[in-house]
């Protein structure tokens, strides 16, 4: 060997493979100006599509005039549900089996609905039709408060569905119910709760929010008449559902759609459904021979497209004196809004809440979980969680809470004398989860040693001393959280979207020269796929990253995949990486034995190429393999190199992590400040830590506004409060915390490579850390729940309830 | 609706237009001159995605009137990298802090972020936080777009950029 054979460390560092902090490929276009988003399409003779949208929550619609707006300049077309029933398309299917109105059929149902649809030359021609169209309501008395959906005297809101006994999820128990979903064992935790020594129950809401990307959702539809090709641009997180869904609905062949999922800026779940500005743009395409745009504005976003959350959750906790849980039951109530358009798959009418025993040991479990239709817009995403997960995340750490202080035991220590320990990996749920892995008393203690856990409670008791003795009006609060995540859905023989399999998928093909183009099912909004799948590619095959191209979004080229969402990219999708990888390698094997005249078991794999065991002179690149697959294939071996793999997961994954909150509040203002906010994450083997830990301050950012002010609420009118960034709480960079993040690695045995998915921990966690950091703060004055979000006003308003300011007397 | 001629200089150069007086510059820049780079976030003034530099200061380009804009010069995302081609200072300071995840609020966070700086050179953390408050991003978390700007300064500056601690 001479000087300039490069080291193992240097062939390594070149392949800039998985756990490299590697600088992300698609910035170069981003940071120029040169990304490459929907609203930035543009095609020839494009027109633009906007809606007429309802002033009420709950309404007949007695007449829709358009005469008057297709006389404005410019407007084309108005589509409403009169037109929309020629081709059959005036209701669609939803995810959860439910259906939905495109367009106004009769009645509204919820504030903002879309009752017509306006074509018009450019949006501002739009605007003009749409203030043009005349539309009679005759308004009924609105359906708000889910606790009141069922009531015998509630109002009918689905007059389509009223006299329907059974819904898509079993029996129906009323005019407004949707589904009862039930899990575990009812009569065991019954008999666990008789014989408890303590015991705990509370209502822990967890408000409606809205995921709220910056970009919002928007399409170009183009139907060529000639051909019959429809082709699709559009914000699609999951672009071959899209697909699927439009060949099913429109009757069209599939394979005359072409669905283009281009740079989407932002998803978080609200860009998983279809909704009816996709349909509206595809029929106003088809009817009128131009390609339609429609992008949505941000106040349509925030009150139509995907809210998330509106759970309502009563907690009960049966547990020792000395603190061992021995049962969980949880009820929720769950308000779906005017049509059950939950983006969970097809079996999971509340998405995994049955997550809810956390990272527990609870010998026996029962869960129920009630849908209800109110006037409000539907959808129930998951708001950068995997299904519902966040929901029970937020329940068991708030009631392991209240049962701490109930206890009279330090939260922390409560958790450790419960957690799952790590020999009885894999575990078996109470209520039917397998978790793969995990070692919670680690993360959980080096979490408390890092923030110094034993001193913040210290301070606390003196500052709690302080305050009564009326020394401060500042009070503190520690919020600790503890999760553990269900992602990566999911296994086929319990998961599908439509009845298609929840699989992901990976193609790629080899060039020649050593570069390569991979291609996949998955969709980044954000996540940096281009820079971490080819990481995986170049560790699994040994070609630095740079040289592998990774493209996503189109369904002509791609491999059928279920898109990004849930945290499924990594598990599934980034399996599917590692299996079509390793697929080129063993191709790759077999020309490298034909090529250094051994057979192939006398081969090693050394970091990027192959080995004579023993003979470590005899070496052949897989550079070189490339060219020799196009060149001089071994006789009787088909030329080429390329792979493709469908990876259906056997298990979900199952990431965890330790958050620690650190908060101190002013009682006579409620203001609060974030002093400290910890957050270890495991989320399994890591492929690239900058983009992990880049996933955790956005995720903790989200929680943070979830936690602290975000709501969509409605009036009792059901006039929505929340629909602009005026009203609707997204944090600036001078409110936002400072994050410190950590990490502990408890690979998952079933993946691959051993990775579990991290974008949506940091949210999952991030909020019961927060909300138990405000409730602590209060507990030592008589407070035991205090609801989201935790506003200045709202805390204000918890310090006067608890008769802790002057003047202002308590609540009566 | 009525025309009206406008003229303005973007990015160096003299550009001009047919368009009605409710029609908004980042309509004018997105639609009549093509360049998409600035984006459209909220349409009520509170994201920020829109951010141009107008006259030497920052601007949300929803929030004005191609008209009022006549006469005006303007850089967007697409004027920001060095004459040669390379990134500038704080495209690359983006890149190097992972300041940056979907992308779609980033050019109107570099265009202010580059009034920041010449507003003030070596803005403290705090000062940073404050300058960028009119500019919403739902990725970052804001943490590493601060570092960003403060790699961008240390650059401009020529003083080696020193990551703070956590």
């Amino acid at each position: 060997m001479n000087d300039m054979t490069p080291t193992r460390e240097e062939r390594e560092a070149r392949l800039e493979g998985m756990g490299c902090k590697r600088k992300r490929v698609e910035d170069v276009r981003f940071t120029q100006g040169k990304g490459n988003y929907v609203d930035d399409v543009k095609l020839p003779g494009m027109l633009h599509g906007d809606f007429v949208r309802s002033p009420h929550a709950h309404a007949r619609v007695k007449s829709i005039n358009t005469e008057k707006a297709l006389k404005v300049p410019g407007v084309l077309a108005v589509l409403t549900a009169e037109t929309l029933k020629t081709v059959n398309l005036a209701w669609m299917p939803t995810l959860a089996g439910d259906v939905q109105m495109v367009l106004a059929d009769g009645k509204v149902l919820f504030q903002n609905q879309e009752v017509a649809f306006v074509v018009a030359t450019d949006r501002y021609a739009a605007d003009d039709g749409i203030n043009a169209v005349e539309v009679e309501y005759e308004a009924l008395p609105p359906l708000i408060d889910p606790f009141k959906a069922m009531d015998a005297d509630a109002p009918v809101l689905r007059e389509d569905i009223k006299d329907k006994k059974d819904g898509a999820h079993g029996p129906r128990k009323h005019h407004n119910h949707i589904f009862e979903w039930t899990v575990g064992d009812k009569d065991l935790t019954d008999a666990a709760f008789n014989k408890a020594d303590v015991k705990i129950k509370e209502l822990i809401s967890y408000q409606r929010v809205h995921p709220s990307p910056l970009e919002t959702c928007q399409c170009v539809c183009s139907f060529d008449k000639i051909t019959g090709e429809l082709t699709i641009y559009g914000t699609f997180q999951a672009p071959h559902v899209i697909r699927t869904v439009v060949a099913l609905i429109a009757k069209l062949p599939e394979q005359k759609i072409h669905v283009i999922s281009p740079d989407i800026g932002g998803g978080f779940g609200n860009k998983v459904g279809a909704y009816p500005g996709y349909i509206c743009a595809a029929v106003a395409t088809i009817v009128t021979g131009k390609p339609v745009k429609w992008v949505e504005d941000r106040m349509e976003n925030l009150t139509t497209t995907s809210f998330a959350r509106d759970y309502h959750m009563t907690a009960e906790i049966a547990a020792t004196k000395d603190g061992k849980v021995t049962g969980l039951r949880v009820h929720v109530l769950a308000d779906h809004g005017a049509f059950d358009a939950c983006a969970d798959p097809s079996k999971w009418p509340a998405g995994f809440f049955n997550i809810v025993t956390g990272s527990y040991d609870f010998p026996v479990s029962h869960l129920a979980v009630d849908g209800v239709y109110t006037n409000k817009a539907p959808g129930g995403v998951a708001y950068r969680c995997s299904f519902r997960v966040t929901e029970a995340a937020y329940c068991i750490e708030r009631a392991m809470d209240i049962l701490a202080q109930k206890l009279g035991m330090d939260p922390a220590e409560l958790r450790l004398k419960n957690f799952i320990r790590p020999e009885q990996f894999p575990y078996h749920s109470a209520l039917g989860w397998e978790y793969d892995s995990g070692d919670y008393h680690t993360a959980m203690k080096k979490a408390m040693e890092t923030t110094r856990y034993s001193e913040l409670r210290q301070e606390q008791a003196a500052k709690r001393a302080a305050f009564k003795r009326g020394e401060t009006r500042e009070i503190m609060g520690i919020g600790v959280s503890f999760f553990t995540e269900i992602v990566g859905a999911g296994p086929s023989k319990n998961c599908d979207i439509l009845g298609i399999a929840m699989f992901d998928s990976c193609e790629i093909r080899m060039h020649p020269t050593g570069a390569g183009v991979a291609r996949m099912g998955s969709k980044s909004q954000g996540q940096g796929h281009e820079t971490t799948w080819a990481q995986i590619i170049a560790t699994e095959i040994g070609i630095p990253a740079d040289n592998i191209k990774v493209e996503e979004g189109n369904t002509d080229t791609a491999p059928y995949g279920l898109g990004t969402y849930g945290s499924r990219s990594t598990p599934v999708a980034g399996a599917a990486i590692a299996m079509a990888a390793r697929k080129i390698r063993a191709k790759a094997q077999m020309i490298a034995a034909y090529k250094l005249e051994v057979h192939e078991d006398d081969l090693e794999w050394d970091i990027d190429g192959f080995r004579v065991k023993g003979l470590p002179e005899k070496f052949l690149g897989m550079k070189d393999i490339c060219w020799i697959a196009y060149n001089t294939p071994p006789p009787g071996m088909e030329p080429g190199l390329e792979a493709v793999s469908y990876y259906d997961p056997p298990n979900m994954t199952y990431p965890f992590g330790a958050y620690i909150c650190v908060m101190d509040i002013d009682v006579d203002t409620g203001v609060y400040k974030v002093r400290r906010f910890y957050a270890l994450d495991d989320c399994g083997t890591r492929i690239n830590p900058m983009i992990i830990e880049g996933q955790v301050h956005g995720g903790l950012t989200e929680a943070f506004a979830i936690a602290m002010g975000q709501e969509i609420h409605y009036d009792k009118e059901g006039n929505v409060l929340g629909g602009s960034f005026m009203d609707f709480f997204l944090p600036t960079a001078y409110e936002t915390p400072h994050w410190e993040t950590d990490f502990t690695v408890t690979p998952s045995p079933h993946h691959p490579i051993g990775a579990k998915g991290v974008g949506e921990s940091p949210n999952v966690g991030g909020v019961p850390a927060f909300s138990n950091a405000v409730n602590d703060a209060f507990s030592f004055l008589g407070a035991t729940h205090i609801q989201m979000p935790h506003d200045h006003w709202r805390n204000w308003k918890a310090a006067r309830d608890l008769g802790v300011i002057k003047g202002a007397g308590a609540a009566a | 609706m009525a025309k009206t001629h406008v003229t303005m200089k973007v990015n160096g150069a003299e550009v001009e237009g047919l368009v009605e007086p409710r029609t908004l510059l980042v309509h004018f820049i997105r639609e009549n001159l093509q360049m998409t780079g600035t984006h459209i976030g909220c349409d009520t003034t509170h994201c920020g995605a829109c951010t141009v530099d107008l006259n030497g200061m920052s601007v949300k380009s929803c929030t004005m009137f191609a008209v009022q804009a006549a006469g005006a010069d303007i850089t967007t995302i697409e004027g920001m990298a060095n004459p040669d081609g390379t990134l500038s200072a704080l495209q690359e300071g983006f890149r190097m802090m992972h300041g940056l995840q979907c992308g779609f609020c980033t050019p109107g966070m570099i265009l202010r972020a580059h009034r920041l700086l010449k507003e003030n050179a070596n803005p403290t953390e705090e000062e940073i936080r404050f300058g960028i408050a009119g500019n919403l991003c739902r990725c970052t978390g804001y943490q590493n777009i601060v570092k960003a700007i403060q790699y961008a300064a240390a650059k401009i500056n020529g003083v080696e950029f020193q990551e703070a601690a956590e």
